[in-house]
């Protein structure tokens, strides 16, 4: 069964680039635009990772991940930050709220496929 | 009602509620609640200026002289309005030196000289004499004139009357035992009378409201008001005169001048004015509100005065009445007794106050500066050696009071007669006006000596005494009258009313101009011939130096001498009595923060100077210096220690003002660079923000454009389609990076302000039509439709077309954005109003909210439909356009609602030459 991984970013182009990258991999990918739509799926779509953009409309990428972490049905979902902002202070903030990792825009996706599945495999 | 015996039934009972004033204040004053602490009180007193001279003197004056009277009360005016530099720092320093009179004063300044103290306390005396004399002179006259009523009868020749039936001889004896009473019931270490303040202030109310309601009553009882009463006394010819301010007073301008001098003079030196003024004063503060309420009673006293002049010279047109009588004789003629009998009490009031007030500061002055320096140095009468000398003292003040009353008499005899009741007033004025150089350069030179004020002092009293006083005695027949006319042994330079031949002058203008000349050049120059000893120099230093000198340097700490601290008590308790010396010891203790008997049985320098002070507020400086010198062991200061001490003390005045400057300046300097701090702070903060900002919008294609190429590359069996797509994304990616480079760089040109203008003369229309067929294509394709509205002519303004076109551009690609395809439509319209050229781009897609409105002309601020994707662009079109409009001398803005669609306007002003006619326009 393959895991569930959902994109939250508002920038279209980006979200073809990881769609089309995670599909190829065989995961399972749904995608929303803002914070409010990514809260709102989490228990009908139940991802095993959310790529959360940090600078998403609505409910900024922060707030959705301290909420997620505010939730034990939602803590075991992974989260992986992505921000073209990549100040110390922002990559702090994001892991300190509980996200997983924390990756500055641009990345490369071989790099990224590798840490997804790494995060994702059965012995972490 | 004017009976004898009602009027002198009113005149004790008048006196005895002035009684009832002065205990009552006295008491309030020992419950520590003063009565005369106010502003007001401080003012009424000083109203003690205003004599019998004044409540009957001034409308005789203004009979003769018409406005002639007034420069006696233009000169206070003028000279309170000094008050601020000059009466302020004498106030400071007598209350530091514990001054008692004019003559402590002067002499305190000259170096604690007992002769000095004793020649200005001769000269005061015998200059106030005559005015003492002028006093006795209105009660007695006015007593008899109301005995006579109905009858208007002019009192009989002074030398017709045996002096023990003369009713001046009992009002002075009468006066002497009221200000025995008033003045010197106690001894009071700082000559603070509190009592008499208050009843001389109750009197100067008296007096102002008697002489209004007669001059009211004049006014507009007798006649109907100023208009008519003026009027029918200009139709007489010999009245009418005295309307013209300038030909009636002999002597005329230096005449004005001379008496405004005089009574500027007078007002501060009078030793009465002295006393109210300065020894009685409670509060520096209270200056202030007198420094205008003094000028307003002297203005509401004197406004009565030429209509009742003129209505008694219209009244009594035959002659027969002394003017000086008519506040009186008006009121009597015309039968209003009580009237008549208010005049009386309120010229009494006037009498009274100054007699009062004056042979006080007189005696004080008397005994503090005459008698006890004389009675001190006489070893035989073993004076240093009795235990209780407060006695005494009261006993020399008394007799002082009845010596100058009974002088004031013998005046009034002798010369009484000779002249009216002004003229006899300014002779003393012209006595006191010599105290003048030595006080007032006293103040403010440190180079004037001792022997300097006593030449100065002499010579302006010689000149006064032969110029004004023989001559009083000359008129009234005690010498012969040849010595006025030519002159002692018939030597005509030497005449008095025309020394070394200055003639055509009034007797008071020629006085004064020889009395000042001698009296000025005497003190400057003598003062000059030798440089100041110690004693002089510390003095000096202290009274000039009064507000800038540290209190502490301006004390002890020029005094080396130390006494046994029993002896400087015992000296203390005789003077003071056991108990007051007891508690001024118990204070002295409590201000140096020690218990009493930690001070030792050896008195220190300070405690020598603190007993000198208490000792000089009785007994004042120069005999306080006397009594304590016999105790104290004093190593005596040179001259040369002094000086060292004095330059020393100013060293640590400038050097502490140095330090205060530049701390100042420091403080300023800290406050500047906080700010700059905090605004360069600020603006890193705005360019990390910006930068920021920037990394992240570049950073957000670079995303794309890495992720897709690197799937190309990773995947090269993609299908063609996807490739294309990818490919296509690149592309559209790398354009918005491109533009968005391009746009910072931009906006940084424009806010460093080195962007290329080229302004040439622009026609609106030409540039709207061109940018509107450049976007036909992207509308076209987004199926927007675009409509276009223009006038045939518009005024050109003064514009780069280019920079025109980029922000027409924008706004135009804005409105295909936001439009939806298909039902989308923008009109496009230019017009020309108020000046200015105005483009509007009016669309009809989702529209802006009021919030929004502001935000999306900021920096990388964009608005987008919440409920679709984010908007394409950089976010920084339209803060550059509005950075170009505004530029470009014009406005850009937004008129909106949600739903509504959005109209973005801009104009671009005209030149005014330019500006085409509307008829042009319309064609």
């Amino acid at each position: 069964m393959s895991k569930r991984v959902l994109i939250v970013d508002d920038e279209p182009n980006i979200v073809a680039a990881l769609e089309f990258l995670l599909e190829k991999n065989g995961y399972q990918v749904q995608v929303a635009a803002n914070g409010e739509e990514a809260l709102a799926r989490l228990d009908e779509f139940a991802p095993d990772l959310v790529l959360l953009d940090v600078m998403v409309p609505k409910v900024s990428g922060y707030e959705v991940c301290q909420r997620m972490r505010a939730q034990p049905k939602w803590r075991a979902i992974k989260i992986v930050m992505l921000s073209a902002r990549g100040r110390e202070v922002e990559v702090e903030k994001g892991m300190s709220l509980g996200a997983d990792l924390y990756v500055t825009k641009p990345f490369s996706s071989a790099e990224l496929v590798a840490t997804i599945g790494g995060l994702l495999s059965p012995q972490t | 009602m004017l009976q004898g015996w009602v009027v002198v039934l009113a005149s004790f009972a008048y006196i005895g509620l002035l009684f009832a004033i002065a205990y009552y204040a006295d008491r309030r004053a020992d419950a520590g609640r003063s009565l005369i602490d106010s502003p007001y009180v401080y003012s009424l007193s000083l109203a003690v200026y205003a004599t019998a001279w004044t409540f009957y003197g001034s409308v005789g004056r203004a009979a003769e002289n018409g406005v002639g009277f007034l420069p006696i009360y233009i000169g206070p005016t003028l000279m309170i309005a000094l008050w601020w530099v000059v009466m302020r720092k004498i106030l400071r320093i007598s209350k530091q030196n514990r001054i008692t009179s004019l003559a402590d004063f002067i002499s305190s300044r000259y170096g604690k000289s007992a002769l000095l103290a004793g020649v200005v306390t001769v000269i005061a005396v015998i200059g106030i004499v005559p005015y003492i004399s002028l006093q006795l002179k209105a009660i007695s006259n006015t007593f008899s004139v109301v005995l006579r009523y109905p009858d208007i009868v002019m009192p009989a020749n002074v030398g017709e009357v045996p002096v023990l039936q003369d009713t001046a001889l009992f009002v002075a004896l009468f006066l002497a035992a009221f200000t025995i009473l008033f003045g010197t019931r106690h001894l009071d270490t700082s000559e603070h009378h509190e009592g008499m303040v208050a009843a001389i202030a109750f009197e100067s109310l008296v007096k102002l409201v008697a002489f209004i309601a007669v001059g009211a009553w004049v006014t507009w009882g007798i006649y109907h008001g100023f208009g008519d009463l003026f009027a029918r006394a200009a139709a007489q010819p010999k009245i009418a005169a005295l309307l013209t301010p300038f030909d009636a007073v002999s002597g005329s301008y230096s005449s004005w001048v001379w008496l405004t001098i005089l009574s500027m003079l007078a007002i501060m030196f009078l030793p009465r004015q002295f006393q109210v003024t300065v020894i009685e004063n409670k509060n520096e503060q209270h200056l202030n509100k007198a420094i205008w309420l003094f000028p307003l009673y002297m203005l509401a006293i004197n406004v009565f005065v030429l209509p009742i002049a003129f209505g008694g010279l219209l009244h009594f047109s035959g002659g027969g009445v002394d003017a000086d009588s008519f506040v009186l004789t008006l009121p009597m003629v015309e039968r209003r007794e009580l009237l008549a009998l208010v005049v009386f009490i309120g010229g009494l009031s006037a009498a009274t106050g100054m007699v009062i007030v004056e042979t006080i500061a007189l005696s004080t002055m008397v005994c503090n500066d005459l008698v006890m320096p004389v009675l001190l140095r006489m070893r035989a009468l073993r004076l240093t050696e009795r235990p209780d000398l407060s006695g005494l003292l009261l006993g020399i003040r008394r007799g002082a009071i009845v010596a100058v009353l009974l002088l004031g008499f013998l005046y009034f005899r002798l010369a009484g007669e000779a002249y009216a009741l002004v003229a006899i007033g300014l002779i003393s004025f012209a006595a006191v006006a010599q105290f003048a150089p030595a006080a007032l350069g006293g103040i403010f030179w440190k180079g004037g000596t001792r022997l300097g004020a006593l030449a100065g002092l002499g010579a302006g009293f010689a000149v006064w005494f032969y110029t004004l006083l023989l001559p009083a005695f000359a008129r009234s027949g005690w010498l012969p009258i040849g010595f006025l006319e030519a002159g002692p042994w018939g030597i005509e330079l030497l005449r008095p009313l025309a020394l070394f031949g200055l003639g055509g002058l009034d007797q008071i203008t020629h006085a004064m101009i020889w009395s000042m000349a001698a009296n000025i050049g005497a003190y400057v120059g003598v003062s000059l011939m030798r440089a100041p000893g110690a004693e002089e120099l510390r003095q000096a230093s202290m009274f000039v130096d009064v507000f800038t000198r540290p209190a502490l340097v301006g004390a002890a700490g020029f005094w080396r001498g130390t006494a046994p601290a029993a002896d400087l008590h015992n000296l203390l308790a005789r003077f003071v009595g056991a108990t007051a010396a007891h508690e001024a010891f118990e204070e002295y203790a409590r201000r140096r923060g020690v218990a009493r008997a930690a001070l030792g049985p050896e008195g220190d320098a300070d405690l020598v100077y603190f007993v000198e002070t208490e000792l000089a507020g009785v007994i004042g400086a120069a005999s306080a210096h006397i009594m304590v010198a016999s105790v104290v062991k004093e190593e005596a200061l040179t001259l040369d220690e002094v000086r060292a001490i004095l330059d020393e003390a100013s060293q640590v005045v400038v050097y502490s003002r140095q330090l205060e400057r530049k701390s100042r300046e420091l403080e300023a300097a800290t406050a500047e660079l906080r700010t700059a701090n905090e605004r360069l702070q600020e603006l890193d903060r705005l360019k990390d923000d910006f930068i920021s900002t920037v990394t992240h919008e570049l950073r957000t294609p670079l995303t794309s454009i890495r992720a897709f190429s690197e799937i190309l590359r990773d995947d090269p069996k993609l299908a063609l389609p996807q490739r294309t797509k990818f490919l296509d994304i690149i592309a559209k990616e790398t354009e918005r990076l491109t533009r968005l480079i391009n746009q910072v760089l931009d906006l940084a040109k424009l806010e460093s302000g080195t962007a290329d203008w080229h302004a040439t003369s622009v026609d609106m229309r030409e540039i709207v039509a061109e940018t509107v067929t450049a976007m036909s294509e992207v509308f076209r394709e987004r199926s927007v439709r675009l409509e276009l509205r223009m006038p045939g002519v518009v005024s050109p303004v003064q514009a780069d077309p280019d920079r025109v076109k980029q922000v027409l551009l924008n706004l135009l690609s804005n409105a295909a954005k936001f439009c939806e395809p298909g039902r989308g439509r923008v009109e496009v319209s230019l017009d020309e109003e108020d000046g200015a050229v105005r483009v509007r781009v009016q669309d009809n897609g989702p529209g802006i909210g009021a919030a929004d409105q502001k935000i999306i002309f900021e920096k990388f601020r964009q608005v987008g439909d919440a409920l679709t994707d984010k908007p394409q662009g950089t976010g920084l079109g339209l803060h550059i356009c509005r950075q170009i409009v505004e530029r470009l001398g014009g406005r850009l803005w937004v008129e909106s609602r949600v739903g509504a669609g959005a109209c973005f306007s801009f104009t671009l002003p005209v030149p005014p030459a330019r500006r085409v006619l509307p008829a042009a326009r319309a064609a």
